[in-house]
C-alpha cells in the first residue's frame, strides 16, 4: 500500500510538472514532424519524472499547518493559543501597529515579502524590513494618500494621493508626479510588463509603462465611480468591480473590457484571485460572497456575509474583513471553502485591508488605527525559488535580477485571458461557400455600383445620348457575367449528377429504357 | 493541537562567510511562474535579434596565390593546415590560425586539378593538366621549419592523358586519379595499377567512400555518376542524369549516402544502395555548384558555387541554413568544411582562400561553462519558437546581392510557369496519361548495372 501512495503521489507531482496534455500525434501524416514531435514529448517526459524526483531533494522547508484534536474546530484557536504553541521567531511575525490618528491604512508587500509599505489616509508613508521589524523610512505627505503599491523592487513604490499619483525612492525622494492618472482610487502593479494600472474617481483605467514612461492606454469603463481593482496574476488581467454588480476585465490594448460579467445584485465591493487563474471571489453589497470558476464562469459557491476586502493566500486559504471581524476560509479536499480561522479585532478598529505575506504563513491587516499581522498555518508557499523571488536577496543580486526582469519584460499584447496560448498557431478557418441569398445580394450590389458609374463627358461628339446609355448597359452586363458565369458551372455539375443518379436507381433489366433527354 | 508555522532561519540562507558562494534554492513549480509562456517567447525573439547582432561569419582572407584557385585538400592529421593549388601550377601549405604560407610546392607546369593527401597524412599527391602525378613531402608539424632548400618532391609520374581530379583512400595505399578514365596508383609504382572505363567521355571527379575503402564514385562528363568497387574490378553501378555532376561528397557519419553537386544548380542527395531516387534535392543556388564537402559530424555540407556564394545545407533539408558572400569574392571553385566543423574555407576566383565561422554569431575562443550554458539555452528557446512569423522572419532575413536575389526570383517565375504549364496538360489530357514525376526522380534519365 505504501509503494501505491508513493508511486501516486509522484504521478501527481509529475503531472504538476508536465504543465498539460501532450500533442496529438496520431492524427499526424507527416513522418519527419511526428518521429521529430514525438522526441520532444519523450524528453518533456523525461524532465518532468526528473523534477517531480528531486522535489525531495530540494524544498527543504515544510508548510504550516494546524491540526485540532479530536472535536475541536480549527477556527476556535486564538491568536494567543497558536502564538504559544510556536517558537520565537514566528511570534516575531504577530504584531500590532497603533497609530491612531493618521486614518485607515492599506498596505502592501514585495513579492518576496521581505518589505512592506504602508500608507495611512492622512498621509502617511512607511517602508518596513519585515526580518528586522524596523521601518526604513516613515514620511508624511501631508495630503489624502487612498491606495499604495511596490513597482518592481523595494526601492520604488506608488502613492495615490489626492490629485496626483506620485512615485517615491525608497529614501522617500520623490522621483516622478503622474499627472495623467488623475485623482486614482486604487493602483495595481503588473509585475511581469511593467504597467502601473490605476482607476481613478471618475472611473477611467490607465496603464502605463514606467521603463519608458509611456501610457499604453487609457480607457473609459463607463460605468461610473470604481474602487475595486485588481488584478489576476496567471494572465495578468485587470478587473474592476462597479456599482451595478458587474465585474469587467481589461487588457491594455483594446478599449471595451474582454469580460463583463454580472456577479451580484447590488455593488461590488471586493474582488480576489486564486494564484491557480480558475478561481476568482467577489463580494458584494446584496451580503455575498460567491466563489466563481473562470473557465465557465458560473459561480461554484455561495457564501453568505459582507466583505471589504478579499485575499487568496499562495496556498489557496481565502481572507475576508468586515468591520472589525476577519475570517480565512480554507478548501477542503472536496474544493468547498469553508471557515478555518477567525479574528476579531477590538471594537472600534476598522479592516481597510487584508493581505497575505508571500512565502510566510501571515496575514497582514491594514486598519482604522493602524496595522496588525496575525498568523494563518498554512497559508504560504514554504520553499521559494531564488531565481523568482529571495526574502534572502543580497545587493548584488537584487541589481543582476532587476536586469534580467527587464530583459524579460513582456509587451502589453501579451496579455491575453488564456497565457497557454501564445506559441500555438491559430486555426485557419475554412472558406464557406456563399450561400444563395448571399450571392444575389452581391450580385444586386454589383449591378447597383455598375449603375452608379459616373461616366466622364466627352467632347466632339463622342458622348452621344446612345453611345452614353450603351456604355452604361455594357458595365452592368460585365457586373452580370461573372455571376452568370458560376452559376452555369453549378448548374452545370448538377446536372451531371442528376442524370448519372437516375440511370442507377433502376434495375439492371430497365435501365436501356432510361430517357437520356435532359429534365 | 498542533500548530506549525513556515519558519525559517537566516542561517541556512544566507552564506557564512564572504568567500563562500551564495546559497540558492529552488522551486521549480509552474505556480510560481505565471506567463512562463510569453516570458520564452521574449526570450526566443530576444535571442534571434542577438543571433543577428553578433553575426559575423568572416574571418580572413589568405592571399598569396597569383591565379585562380583550383583546388584544395585537407590533412586528416594536422587541423590547423589546408592545401591549395591554384590555376598556374602554384601549391601552397597555409596555416589557418595565423594565414600564412607555411610552404610551397613549386613543380607543376600547368593547372593543378587535385589535391589529395595520404592516409597517414606525411604525402601529398597532386595531378594537373600537364598530365603528371606528383608526390610531396608534408612537414611535420611539430615545428620542424620548411627550409626551401630541401627538395620536398617525392615523385613525379607521367602519364598519357591530363588528370581531372585526384582522391585518396581513407584507409589504405591506394590514390584515384580521373581524366579520360578512373587509373588506381600505388605509392611507389611510376604506372597506375588499375584502370576502370565505362562509356568514352571523360572523367571529372572522384571520391572515395569513408566507410568502405575500396568503393569510389566518379563523375563523367556524360552527365553520369558511377560507382566502382576496387575488389570486383568493375564498375558496379551508373546513374545518368539530365545534367553534369561537377563534385561529390560521401557523407563521413553515414557512409552509404553521397550528395552530388550537379550543373543544374540543385544537389542530389543519393543512397548507394538505391540509386533510382535521390533522397533529397537541395535546391537554393543559382548558378552551377561547383564544389561540396561534408562537415565531419555529417549533419550539414557546405557548397560553393558559380553565383559567387558559399552556401551550407542541413544533410537533410533542402534549403540552405547560411549563405555567405562577398563582394571581393568571385566564382567559388572549391570549399572545404575544417576538421573541427567550425570553420569553412572557400577557394574562388579571384585568387585568394577565405575562412568563414561554420556557425556564423558563434563566439571562437574559450568559452566559461555558464556562458556555454546560455547559449545552449539560448539555441533551444529559438528552436522551440522558430515557426512564430516573428521570430521565422528574423531568424531567415539574409542580405543578398541584387544579382542572386533577382536570379533566385527569375528562377521560381520560371519553375511556376513550368509546373502551371504541366498541370494544365494534365487537365486537359485523359487522366493518367501524364504521369506525375516527383523531382527526386526527374533529374534521373536512367539507371544501368
Amino acid at each position: 500500500m505504501e509503494i501505491h501512495d508513493v508511486s501516486d503521489e509522484l504521478e501527481i507531482k509529475v503531472k504538476k510538472y508536465q504543465r498539460g496534455e501532450g500533442a496529438d500525434l496520431e492524427s499526424l501524416k507527416d513522418k519527419k514532424l511526428k518521429g521529430q514531435l514525438a522526441n520532444k514529448e519523450d524528453l518533456f517526459k523525461k524532465s518532468a519524472n526528473a523534477a517531480a524526483k528531486a522535489e525531495k531533494w530540494l524544498m527543504q522547508t515544510e508548510e504550516g499547518r494546524l491540526e485540532p484534536d479530536g472535536l475541536e474546530k480549527t477556527w476556535r484557536f486564538s491568536q494567543q493559543s497558536i502564538a504559544n504553541e510556536v517558537d520565537v521567531a514566528s511570534r516575531k511575525n504577530q504584531f500590532d501597529l497603533v497609530l491612531p490618528d493618521l486614518g485607515p491604512y492599506t498596505l502592501d508587500y514585495t513579492s518576496s515579502g521581505r518589505y512592506m509599505v504602508s500608507a495611512g489616509r492622512k498621509g502617511h508613508l512607511t517602508i518596513i524590513d519585515l526580518h528586522t521589524l524596523k521601518p526604513i523610512k516613515d514620511m508624511q505627505v501631508r495630503e489624502t494618500v487612498r491606495d499604495v503599491v511596490f513597482l518592481h523592487n523595494e526601492f520604488f513604490f506608488a502613492a495615490a494621493q489626492k490629485k496626483y499619483t506620485y512615485i517615491y525612492n525608497r529614501a522617500g525622494t520623490e522621483l516622478h508626479c503622474l499627472k495623467e492618472h488623475g485623482a486614482v482610487l486604487k493602483l495595481q502593479f503588473l509585475k511581469n510588463h511593467f504597467l502601473l494600472s490605476s482607476i481613478n474617481k471618475f472611473g477611467h483605467l490607465h496603464y502605463q509603462d514606467i521603463t519608458t514612461g509611456q501610457m499604453i492606454g487609457n480607457y473609459r469603463s463607463g460605468l461610473g465611480r470604481s474602487d475595486v481593482l485588481q488584478l489576476n496574476p496567471y494572465n495578468s488581467v485587470l478587473t474592476s468591480g462597479h456599482s451595478g454588480g458587474t465585474v469587467s476585465m481589461w487588457k491594455p490594448t483594446t478599449p471595451a473590457p474582454l469580460v463583463k460579467m454580472l456577479c451580484h445584485r447590488g455593488p461590488v465591493t471586493a474582488i480576489a484571485f486564486h494564484p491557480n487563474g480558475h478561481l476568482m471571489a467577489t463580494a458584494g453589497m446584496d451580503k455575498k460572497l460567491k466563489i466563481w470558476d473562470l473557465r465557465k464562469y458560473e459561480a461554484i459557491q455561495t457564501l453568505p456575509g459582507l466583505a471589504k476586502s478579499l485575499d487568496f493566500s499562495q496556498k489557496g486559504m481565502l481572507a475576508t474583513s468586515t468591520g472589525s471581524f476577519v475570517q480565512v476560509l480554507a478548501a477542503s479536499d472536496s474544493q468547498e471553502y469553508s471557515r478555518y480561522m477567525i479574528h476579531t479585532m477590538a471594537k472600534g478598529y476598522q479592516v481597510n485591508k487584508v493581505l497575505f505575506r508571500p512565502y510566510e504563513d501571515v496575514l497582514g491587516i491594514g486598519h482604522s488605527n493602524g496595522l496588525s499581522s496575525i498568523l494563518i498555518p498554512g497559508s504560504g508557499e514554504p520553499n521559494f525559488d531564488s531565481w523568482v523571488a529571495n526574502p534572502y536577496e543580497t545587493s548584488k543580486q537584487r541589481r543582476e535580477k532587476e536586469v534580467r526582469v527587464l530583459l524579460d519584460k513582456l509587451p502589453p499584447e501579451s496579455i491575453m485571458l488564456d497565457p497557454t496560448q501564445i506559441g500555438n498557431l491559430r486555426n485557419t478557418k475554412k472558406k464557406e461557400k456563399p450561400k444563395q441569398h448571399e450571392i444575389e445580394a452581391e450580385k444586386a450590389a454589383a449591378i447597383v455600383a455598375a449603375k452608379n458609374v459616373p461616366l466622364k463627358k466627352k467632347t466632339k461628339g463622342r458622348s452621344k445620348p446612345s453611345k452614353v446609355t450603351r456604355k452604361k448597359q455594357e458595365g452592368i452586363e460585365l457586373a452580370k457575367r461573372s455571376f452568370v458565369e458560376q452559376n452555369k458551372e453549378d448548374g452545370v455539375m448538377k446536372k451531371k449528377q442528376k442524370r448519372t443518379t437516375d440511370a442507377s436507381e433502376l434495375p439492371v433489366a430497365l435501365q436501356p429504357f432510361v430517357s437520356r433527354k435532359t429534365t | 493541537m498542533r500548530v506549525k508555522v513556515i519558519s525559517r532561519s537566516a542561517d541556512e540562507f544566507t552564506r557564512e562567510r564572504s568567500n563562500d558562494l551564495q546559497r540558492v534554492s529552488r522551486n521549480y513549480d509552474p505556480k510560481l511562474r505565471p506567463q512562463e509562456k510569453a516570458v520564452e517567447y521574449v526570450r526566443a525573439l530576444n535571442a534571434a535579434k542577438l543571433d543577428k547582432v553578433f553575426s559575423r561569419p568572416f574571418i580572413g582572407a589568405m592571399d598569396g596565390h597569383i591565379d585562380a584557385i583550383s583546388s584544395m585538400a585537407k590533412n586528416p592529421s594536422h587541423l590547423k593546415g589546408v592545401f591549395s593549388a591554384s590555376m598556374d601550377g602554384d601549391i601552397r601549405l597555409w596555416d589557418i590560425a595565423s594565414r600564412k604560407t607555411v610552404c610551397q610546392y613549386p613543380g607543376h607546369q600547368g593547372a593543378v586539378r587535385g589535391l589529395t593527401v595520404s592516409t597517414n597524412g606525411r604525402v601529398l599527391v597532386s595531378c594537373g593538366s600537364d598530365c603528371t602525378v606528383r608526390l610531396w613531402r608534408i612537414p611535420l608539424a611539430s615545428g620542424i621549419e620548411s627550409d626551401d632548400s630541401s627538395d620536398k618532391s617525392l615523385a613525379t609520374y607521367v602519364w598519357k592523358n591530363a588528370f581531372w581530379a585526384v582522391d585518396h583512400q581513407w584507409e589504405g595505399d591506394r590514390f584515384a586519379t580521373a581524366g579520360a578514365q578512373v587509373d588506381i596508383w600505388d605509392h611507389n609504382r611510376s604506372q597506375p595499377v588499375n584502370n576502370f572505363e565505362w562509356g568514352n567521355d571523360t572523367v571529372i571527379s572522384v571520391r572515395f567512400n569513408p566507410g568502405e575503402p575500396n568503393i569510389l564514385a566518379t563523375s563523367g562528363s556524360d552527365r553520369s555518376i558511377t560507382i566502382y568497387d576496387l575488389r570486383t574490378s568493375s564498375p558496379a553501378r551508373k546513374l545518368i542524369m539530365r545534367t553534369k555532376t561537377n563534385s561529390i561528397a560521401w557523407n563521413p557519419m553515414e557512409p552509404m549516402n553521397f550528395t552530388a553537386a550537379n550543373e543544374n544548380c540543385n544537389c542530389y542527395s543519393f543512397d548507394a544502395r538505391k540509386l533510382e531516387e535521390a533522397k533529397c534535392v537541395h535546391k537554393d543556388h543559382v548558378s552551377a555548384v561547383m564544389d561540396i564537402d561534408y562537415s565531419p559530424t555529417g549533419r550539414e555540407f557546405v557548397t560553393g558555387s558559380y553565383d559567387r556564394t558559399v552556401r551550407i545545407f542541413q544533410y537533410n533539408g533542402g534549403h540552405s541554413r547560411e549563405i555567405y558572400h562577398t563582394k571581393r569574392m568571385q566564382r567559388v571553385f572549391c570549399v572545404k568544411f575544417s576538421c573541427d566543423a567550425s570553420y569553412v574555407i572557400s577557394g574562388s576566383d579571384d585568387t585568394n582562400l577565405r575562412l568563414w565561422k561554420a556557425k556564423a554569431s558563434e563566439q571562437l575562443g574559450v568559452i566559461l561553462p555558464r556562458e556555454r550554458k546560455k547559449h545552449e539555452y539560448m539555441e533551444a528557446v529559438k528552436n522551440r519558437y522558430k515557426h512564430l512569423p516573428e521570430v521565422k522572419r528574423i531568424l531567415r532575413h539574409r542580405h543578398l546581392p541584387k544579382p542572386i536575389y533577382k536570379a533566385g526570383l527569375l528562377r521560381r517565375t520560371m519553375a511556376d510557369a513550368e509546373k502551371r504549364k504541366e498541370d494544365r496538360r494534365r487537365a486537359h489530357s485523359s487522366p493518367g496519361s501524364i504521369p506525375s514525376r516527383s523531382l527526386r526522380k526527374n533529374r534521373i534519365i536512367q539507371e544501368i548495372e
